[in-house]
């Protein structure tokens, strides 16, 4: 049992039913803390792993110790951020699965970086012409069409330059969101609200050109 | 012609106007949501707007889905 913390918020994890009591340690010093950023670490290697070798179709041209190496950034990458953000940790999962997912995020985002390495992002929002030769085939009906022509004016009309390229990427492109964000120097969550934006801008168009559905 | 029917290209161009998280709320909810949907509880109760997130984020939700089976393995080994 380790000894009574004088951090009122560790204190209260330590009482809260089902929490683990190693990660405790992780706020402690010395030798206790050092064991216990050793087991975090090997926590979020398991979690690295699972991920990588998960996603391993995505990297053919990678031997088992590149993998590796991928593997252990990911691991030494996610147990920054754990310390980083052990204060968010409030007890409202297991330490274990709170842990996960930061090695689940760190080797995602690398794998799919690595994936895209040597992959042009076309930067090119015009490529949302595509959408033109998607037009409705023999069995489609011409609402369809209509409704294809609406998007594809809002696309032309209703959204900034900038939403433009990033729906198109991200959409029809199928740019990784990660990739894309380390190309434009932002981050994911920038990029996400902005494609909410242009998506909730471009519903806005179509309901206007008379298609309700699309708000359903 | 309902929303159901549309192209899934349209769909994703269109996304959905019900209220959801975005990329950092939807990390900071994950593990609580994923263990609520372990235990056969209401996520989406409890967690309102990730699972929309899900839809429109292909990156969390696969980040969703590698916890999930995460989590799964453990409890199996």
């Amino acid at each position: 049992m380790p000894a009574a913390d004088t951090n009122p918020d560790v204190s209260a994890l330590a009482a809260a039913p089902g929490v683990e009591e190693w990660h405790l340690d992780l706020h402690a010093q010395g030798a206790r803390r050092d064991e216990a950023v050793a087991h975090l670490h090997g926590i979020l290697l398991r979690a690295a792993r699972f991920e990588v070798f998960r996603r391993r179709g995505s990297l053919p041209q990678l031997s088992a110790a590149e993998l590796d190496e991928l593997v252990q950034d990911a691991a030494d990458d996610a147990a920054v951020s754990v310390l980083r953000r052990l204060g968010d940790f409030r007890g409202e999962s297991s330490f274990r699965t709170w842990a996960y997912k930061f090695a689940l995020l760190e080797a995602a985002v690398k794998v799919r970086r690595r994936a895209w390495r040597d992959r042009e992002v076309t930067l090119e929002p015009e490529h949302w012409e595509s959408l033109a030769h998607a037009g409705p085939g023999p069995d489609d009906d011409a609402e369809s069409g209509a409704l294809l022509e609406a998007v594809r004016d809002g696309i032309r009309t209703a959204l900034t330059p900038r939403q433009r390229l990033v729906l198109v990427a991200l959409v029809l492109e199928g740019v990784p969101i990660d990739v894309l964000a380390e190309r434009l120097g932002s981050n994911r969550n920038a990029l996400y609200k902005m494609l909410h934006d242009a998506r909730r801008r471009l519903r806005a168009h179509v309901a206007a050109a008379g298609f309700q559905e699309a708000n359903e | 012609m309902t929303g159901r029917d549309l192209d899934p290209t349209l769909l994703r161009l269109l996304g959905s106007d019900e209220p959801e998280l975005d990329c950092d709320e939807c990390f900071t909810q994950l593990d609580r949501y994923v263990e609520l949907e372990l235990a056969g509880a209401p996520a989406d109760a409890f967690v309102p707007g990730l699972r929309a997130h899900l839809v429109g984020c292909p990156a969390c939700a696969e980040e969703h889905e590698s916890l999930r089976a995460l989590l799964e393995l453990d409890s199996v080994a």
